[in-house]
Order: structure tokens, then C-alpha cells, then sequence
């Protein structure tokens, strides 16, 4: 997997950030901020934006790389054109949303937390997504899916390959 | 916002419109809207008395819609339940009849003889 | 003013959303439109309405007639009949299990006939999207009247007199709180909400925040005015998109009316809002490393003293409140210190909001008195068990909390009850457990969850919880020995002792109370080897019962040649052989194969 970035063809990214950093910059502790839109820009967060902002922000860069890795919502890796999240709160876990992660997992053939070698998909378990209503519930992208049996799951996951 | 007085004007504007999501009131002002209900104008008599429960600030009231009550020569068709007293069914409504039977009937409390269907059968 | 002759409110939360109530909205939208109707009826999105088994939720007002299960093609259908022509859809009403007839409105529903909403009150009935809506359900009254006509004194005194404690896990009393900030002083002052609700399974401040979001701002003003703070923030899950984009609207608002920002009411206080988001962080729910992660850090807790209220964000004196707590505080100074006390039970006052799920009917939102019995909440209310099951166990609390047995179900609901059963309030998230959940998995389940958590600052947090996860890897496997259990036990009560913050402190919880009421079941997995409950994967063994068609399927998919058997005769499974990868189960097209 490419881990890294090519900072020329980057270029109007890094610009982007830029201008949402100047447009905050004078309200205090905004690190965390900065990391959430510059992971929505760049999809996750290479050494190189971690450096960029560092510079920018005047903050070590032990210290950006200490928040981007301590806080699980941040990666450091790129992830798959599909993001795959099981539910693990305890009312989806009580009605088998681990079965669903097993199988999910089986099909995919992949560890959860890790992507597929086509880099369509990135099996993640989640916390509580907070739809107990619909347990047990997966998302996929923006699109939640749920009371999933696992049976169903190869149908659903047929639609993303298409 | 300058004053508390300020902001009881706005919720009290806001206010009107909100008055229907309380269900429990003790007036039920009902008008037939089925198909023949519609046909013969029930629609504008619903808005009227919607409108004019709103105007006067009858928190008391609560206008509703019902299906056909199955008089249809009658329609456009208005019945008003209240706690004690025997229903009341006017027909032939119209909009200028319905605001008379808001002032007179729900807020003053006579009935408005020649409207309902006990005047009209003569 | 524009007056509609009908509202139509859809439930704009996140389970309901989830199942495309947006998507029905827009077509009610369209239906309206087509039938020339958009000036007599009008559409409003609301927050959640509680009842999320049955979402999406649909109610139709003046007759308050109460849709559920709601799906696009059924829009048509109630716009022709019901607003067209006044014709409720009786087959398309929520139907109470217990009754045979279908109900008409909201108030004859059982699932809201025993709550009592005060926090909730708003959720449901306004479009939080609108500030006008709020505003007519009396919003803003209380700031107006703490700002004009009460001293910041006279409020934390209202506040302490209505008894009034944290409803984040604690329970600590908000006026006291708040009574320590006041007298510091400080060029700037902070007052923080605290909606990073980590709790699995724990969703009420989501729906307060997504149904009713100015009375958590409203809240924060009183708040400021009370210890003489004159900014906020609200520190809220990223997980929750829809809470932050109703905050952000609320917020705006708001500021358009002069309701924050500078000089309100005239009476010369400013106050200021901004929303953080956090990042997927559990201990971040503590206020300690809440407060870090507001800063731009890595959120991990420290010590106390010296508490927030002395020096807190940034070294300043901050007071942290958590949503629903907030939710309280305008309908305390509207109404009184008395009548919030007239709710609930002479230590704890007013009304707490129980997220119920897990194995049990009506799963959702439900608000009722404090001292309300289990038994009420989870059969009266949520309607007990599906499917006949027998209820087992419900665990409150979340992670911190710990588990109750049937024994405890007519126990009333309070702060001292929980913890001297050995679990605690915590946010309010209610599980039910029913005869197919092992007890061991769930403590393993909460652990994982603790040590995938812990910050990593305290060893104790840090190693013990680790440790205490092997152990409970090992029973769970049938290879611990009796005296791991006692070495889990001692484990438990030292990481309790000696944890730097709550989440280490109450991590071992939900262990030690599995262990105290449900030892037989531990005791089975360690001396038998045996998962009562039939779940533990390792305990199981696949069995082929007589309900075999001798197909041959399951035989030639065993990847180790472990199924054995004639054609049209029963199989068996030779268990030396088999890896219980559970390939067989999933061929087989009879049902004959199960685990045991």
C-alpha cells in the first residue's frame, strides 16, 4: 500500500487547509479541529500533513502525532473506498452484532481493522452509534444498516462491488 | 432581545401555532372531510375556524377533521362537543357562518339556533 | 403568522433517521404539495420520540394519531385519507402488544402513559430547528428571569435547594458544583457541557441535543450568569453528525435574537458558545480529561485536587455539566425548587432518563420519577422480553455500572440503591439480558471495552485491567482454575482502589457484580467447562440432532473431515476432530445443526 503522499499533486489540498486554519486561527486549543477537517480533505492523516500543521500550528510534531494516534477516530492510515463499521455497544453486542463482525470479517477475508488488498473495503468495529433501536447495526459509508442478520451480509456487501 | 417582555410577545405569537399539539382540550369544533364534505366547501370552512380559534386565543379549543358523517346533503357539516352539554351539528356551513359560531356559539355560549340541523329539517 | 389547520411531526432522530424518516418526510412534502395542501398542513422534523423499536415515528396533529413503522409508500396513502379527507389509517397505528385494539394518539400509548418527560419534555413536540417553537413552549423565560430579576447568588441557592445532581454518572449536586466556582476569582471564567456520551448503549443526551438543543444553551447562559462566566463550550461525540448540526443551528439562532452574545436583556451579561468535537475517545467523558482534549490535547485524566472549579480549562475555574443535567435547570427556575422536588424520592429528586435496549420490547427513550422499581421501567414501560424468554439480568451504568438480577427488580431507582447493589447510575443506558446471554462474556465484553479505553496515564488502569481481560480470555476458554477467580477478585478491588481517574476506578464493576450474583455461572465455565448459556464459542461443541436428511452437504464441506454418515442417514460430528469453524451449521438447509 502507497503510504506516501505526493505533496505536489497535493497542492490545493494543502491550501484548503490552510485557509480553514487562518479562518480559526484566533480561538485557543484548536488542534484537535484541524485534525478532524484536515482528515476530511486528505481522507486520513500521512506524516506529511501531521508535519504541515505542526509547522504551521508551531506545535511539535510529537504532539500532533501524540493527539492524531490517541484518539481513535484519526488514522494514520489510508482506509478502503468503503468504510465498514459494526456496532460493538453493549445493546447491539447482547443481540449478536459480534456475529455479524466474525462473518463480515469471514467474507471479506480480512482482520478487523484492517483493509482489503483491492482497497474497497475497511472493516472497523464502532462504538456505540447510538441507534440501540436498530440493534444490531453496521454502517457502511453514510448508509446504516440495521436488525442485520448475517446471513444477509454477503447480499449487502455484493451491492459495494459493483 | 432587550426584555422579558420582548420575548412573552414572541411566545405568545409563536404560541398560536403551537396550540395544536395539545390534545387535551376541552372543545371539539369537528368538520366532516370526507369526498362530499369537499366537494360542497369544507375545506375554506376548516381554515376559517382554524384561523379564527388562533385570532381570539381559544386555548380551549381544538378544531379536527373527521370522515364522512353521512348526511351528505347536509355538508358542509361542523359539530361541536362540549364537556356537559349534547352535541351540536350545524350544515350548509360556510365560511362567514363558521367565524358567527366561534363568536357566538364557543365564546358566548348560545347556540346559534338557525344553523343547525334541527332548524334546517323544518 | 401563517396558521396550519394540521401538523405532521416526523421523527428527525438518529435511529429514526437511520431508517430514512428524512426520506419520508421529503415525500410528505411532495405528496402535500401535489394535492395543493402546503399552505393548510405543515411538516416539521422533531427530536427523538422515544419509542425507537417502532421508528420511524410519524404523528399527525390535531388528532394526535400516532403512525409507526412508517415507510415511504405508505406517505400516499395518509395524505389522501387522513389529511385530505380526515380518515385516520387505523392499519397503518402503532399497536400496543397488550391491547387488541389499535391506539389512537400518543397520550393512550402504555409506553408513555407512566413517564413523566422533564427533560424530555420538549423532545418529540418541537421542531428544534425553529427557536420560535422553543420560545412558545416558555424557552428563554428562565434566563430572561434569572438575568432581570434574580441575583447570582439567588440562583445557585434555587438550584442547590431542588436537589438537583449530576445525571453524567456521579451524582454530584449541581448548585454545590457550581456554588464552588462563584467566589473564585478570575479574569475569565468557563462553563462546559459535557455531551461526549461514551457510554455504550447510553443515547439520552444525543436525543436531548437533537431535540431540544436550546434548552441545553439556555442551560449554559444561566449557568455563566450563576458563577460569572461569560464563555461556553460544548464538548460533543463527533459521533453524533445530526446533534452537531442542530447545535450549530441552534446556536446561530439564538445569537440572531440576541439570546447570546453580548449584553442580554439589557441587563449587560454576555455570553458566548462554541461547539468542540471530540474524536472517538471514552475517558474523554471524564471531566478532568475532558478538559484536556478541549485544550488540543491528548485527553487523559489527572488528579484532583485541584478540581475544575478552581482551576480547570486553561487554568480557569470551570464547572462541567452534562446534558440532561442542563435539560433540568430552565424548569427549575421556571417552576421552583418544590416542584422539582415533588418529583422522585427524598435523596434523589426530579426525573432520570433510562436508555432501555438489549432484550427487550420497547427498546428506546424513556423518562420517569426518580424511585420508579426496575420492574416498572423494564415491564411496565419496555414491556419485558421478546419472544417469551426469561429475563436474566439488566446492567446499568454501562462500563462503570454492573448487573442486577431479577431479585433486584422491584428495588427503586436512585443514586444510594444502585451503588449499594454494587452498580450505579451512570448515565442512564439499561440493558436487558435475557436466559441466552452468558454473564462471563458480558463482563469480558465491558472489559475489552476499559482496556481498549484506558488512557494509559495510571499503571493500575493500564496493566490491571489487561490482566483482568487474560483472565476472563481464559475462562471464557474453559482453562482457568478456581483460583483465577480468586486472583480476578483481588485484581478488581486493588485496580479500584488505586486508578487515577473514574474510568479505572469503576472499570471493574461489571466484573465483580457478575461474580457476586451469577458465581454459578463462572463456576460452570471453570469447573466444567461448560457455557450455561451457550455462547462462549470455545465451550460449544456442534451437534447434529434427528432433524438430519443424511443430504451429505455438511460432510463434504467440513474442511477436517469431522462429519461422518451414510447418504439419508443421520451424521454425526466426531468432536476430536472438529475446529467449530461453524461451517456446517450455515450449509445445513434443515436446521439440524446446532450448538450446544
Amino acid at each position: 500500500m502507497q503510504n506516501v503522499l505526493d505533496l505536489t499533486a497535493k497542492k490545493a489540498e494543502f491550501k484548503q487547509l490552510k485557509t480553514y486554519m487562518d479562518s480559526i486561527k484566533d480561538s485557543q486549543g484548536v488542534l484537535m479541529q484541524t485534525l478532524h477537517k484536515a482528515q476530511d480533505i486528505f481522507g486520513y492523516l500521512p506524516i506529511e500533513v501531521q508535519k504541515f500543521i505542526s509547522k504551521e500550528m508551531d506545535i511539535p510534531l510529537a504532539e500532533v502525532y501524540g493527539v492524531a494516534t490517541f484518539y481513535t477516530q484519526f488514522s494514520i492510515e489510508p482506509k478502503g473506498k468503503h468504510k465498514i463499521g459494526v456496532c460493538l455497544g453493549t445493546a447491539c453486542y447482547v443481540k449478536g452484532s459480534q456475529l455479524v463482525l466474525d462473518k463480515l470479517a469471514k467474507e471479506l477475508n480480512i482482520k478487523v481493522g484492517s483493509t482489503t488488498e483491492d482497497n474497497l473495503f475497511t472493516l472497523e468495529a464502532t462504538r456505540c452509534l447510538g441507534c440501540c433501536g436498530l440493534a444490531p447495526v453496521m454502517m457502511i459509508d453514510d448508509e446504516v444498516y440495521g436488525k442485520v442478520d448475517p446471513k444477509n451480509i454477503p447480499d449487502i456487501i455484493a451491492k459495494y462491488k459493483e | 432581545m432587550k426584555s422579558l417582555d420582548e420575548l412573552k410577545k414572541l411566545r405568545d405569537e409563536s404560541l398560536k401555532n403551537m396550540e395544536m399539539r395539545d390534545t387535551g382540550k376541552e372543545i371539539r369544533v369537528v368538520v366532516g372531510m370526507a369526498t362530499c364534505g369537499i366537494a360542497a366547501g369544507a375545506r375554506p370552512v376548516l381554515s376559517s375556524l382554524v384561523e379564527e380559534v388562533a385570532k381570539r386565543n381559544l386555548k380551549n379549543v381544538q378544531v379536527v377533521q373527521t370522515g364522512c358523517i353521512g348526511m351528505c346533503i347536509y355538508e358542509p357539516i361542523v359539530e361541536v362537543y362540549a364537556p356537559d352539554k349534547e352535541k351540536v351539528t350545524y350544515v350548509h356551513i360556510d365560511e362567514e357562518k363558521a367565524k358567527r359560531i366561534i363568536a357566538e356559539h364557543i365564546v358566548n355560549g348560545n347556540v346559534v339556533n338557525e344553523y343547525t340541523i334541527g332548524a334546517v329539517e323544518k | 403568522m401563517a396558521i396550519f389547520r394540521s401538523h405532521v411531526l416526523i421523527c428527525g432522530g438518529t435511529g429514526c433517521t437511520s431508517s430514512k424518516s428524512d426520506q419520508i418526510k421529503k415525500r410528505f412534502e411532495e405528496k402535500v404539495k401535489e394535492v395543493n395542501l402546503e399552505n393548510e398542513i405543515q411538516i416539521v422534523s422533531t427530536g427523538c420520540f422515544g419509542l425507537c423499536e417502532e421508528g420511524p415515528i410519524v404523528i399527525v396533529y390535531p388528532e394526535g394519531s400516532f403512525y409507526s413503522r412508517m415507510t415511504i409508500d405508505r406517505v400516499d396513502e395518509i395524505v389522501d385519507e387522513h389529511l385530505v379527507k380526515g380518515r385516520i389509517v387505523k392499519k397503518y397505528l402503532y399497536e400496543d402488544g397488550s391491547k387488541d385494539d389499535k391506539l389512537k394518539s400518543l397520550g393512550e400509548v402504555d409506553f408513555y402513559k407512566k413517564q413523566l418527560r422533564v427533560a424530555l419534555r420538549n423532545c418529540g413536540v418541537i421542531d428544534p430547528e425553529n427557536i420560535n417553537e422553543y420560545i412558545a413552549r416558555d424557552g428563554y423565560m428562565a434566563l430572561g428571569k434569572v438575568l432581570t430579576e434574580m441575583t447570582p447568588e439567588e440562583v445557585i441557592k434555587l438550584v442547590k435547594d431542588s436537589g438537583l445532581k449530576g445525571r453524567g454518572g456521579a451524582g454530584f449536586s449541581t448548585g454545590m458544583k457550581w456554588s464552588f466556582a462563584a467566589p473564585n476569582k478570575a479574569d475569565q471564567k468557563y462553563v462546559i457541557c459535557n455531551a461526549d456520551e461514551g457510554d455504550p448503549g447510553a443515547f439520552m443526551d444525543r436525543s436531548v441535543l437533537e431535540g431540544d438543543p436550546h434548552a441545553v444553551l439556555e442551560a449554559m447562559a444561566i449557568a455563566g450568569y450563576a458563577i460569572g462566566a461569560t464563555k461556553g463550550f460544548i464538548y460533543v461525540r463527533a459521533e453524533y453528525p445530526i446533534a452537531v448540526h442542530r447545535l450549530e443551528i441552534a446556536i446561530g439562532q439564538a445569537k440572531e435574537l440576541g439570546l447570546l452574545g453580548k449584553n442580554i436583556f439589557g441587563s449587560g451579561f454576555d455570553f458566548d458558545l462554541e461547539i468542540r468535537l471530540g474524536a472517538g475517545a471514552f475517558v474523554c467523558g471524564e471531566e478532568t480529561a475532558l478538559m484536556q482534549s478541549i485544550e488540543g490535547k491528548r485527553g487523559m485524566s489527572r488528579n484532583k485536587p485541584p478540581f475544575p472549579a478552581n482551576k480547570g480549562l486553561w487554568g480557569k475555574p470551570t464547572i462541567i455539566n452534562n446534558v440532561e443535567t442542563l435539560a433540568n435547570i430552565p424548569q427549575i427556575i421556571n417552576n421552583g425548587a418544590d416542584w422539582f422536588r415533588s418529583f422522585g424520592t427524598e435523596k434523589s429528586a426530579g426525573t432520570k432518563v433510562f436508555a432501555l435496549g438489549g432484550k427487550i420490547n420497547n427498546t428506546g427513550l424513556v423518562e420517569v420519577p426518580m424511585g420508579t422499581t426496575l420492574r416498572e421501567v423494564i415491564y411496565d414501560i419496555g414491556g419485558g422480553c421478546p419472544n417469551g424468554k426469561a429475563f436474566k439480568a439488566v446492567q446499568t451504568g454501562g462500563p462503570s455500572g454492573g448487573c442486577l438480577t431479577a431479585d433486584h427488580l422491584d428495588t427503586p431507582i436512585d443514586y444510594d440503591n444502585l451503588i449499594a447493589l454494587g452498580s450505579m447510575m451512570g448515565s442512564g443506558g439499561m440493558i436487558v439480558m435475557d436466559e441466552d446471554n452468558c454473564m462471563v462474556d458480558i463482563a469480558r465484553f465491558f472489559l475489552d471495552f476499559t482496556v481498549d479505553e484506558s488512557c494509559g496515564k495510571c499503571t493500575p488502569c493500564r496493566e490491571g485491567t489487561k490482566r483482568m481481560l487474560e483472565i476472563l480470555d481464559k475462562i471464557t476458554e474453559g482453562k482457568a482454575t478456581m483460583e483465577d477467580l480468586d486472583k480476578l477478585e483481588s485484581l478488581a478491588r486493588n485496580i479500584k482502589e488505586t486508578s487515577l481517574c473514574g474510568l479505572g476506578q469503576t472499570a471493574p464493576n461489571p466484573v465483580l457484580s457478575t461474580m457476586k450474583y451469577f458465581r454459578d455461572e463462572y463456576e460452570a465455565h471453570v469447573k466444567d467447562h461448560r457455557c450455561p448459556s451457550g455462547v462462549c464459542q470455545a465451550l460449544l461443541s456442534y451437534v447434529i440432532t434427528m432433524n438430519c436428511k443424511g443430504c451429505t452437504k455438511c460432510a463434504r464441506l467440513c474442511p477436517v473431515g469431522a462429519i461422518e454418515g451414510k447418504v439419508k442417514e443421520l451424521h454425526t460430528i466426531d468432536q476430536s476432530k472438529c475446529i467449530k469453524c461453524g461451517a456446517c451449521m450455515d450449509a445445513c438447509s434443515f436446521n439440524a445443526i446446532i450448538k450446544k
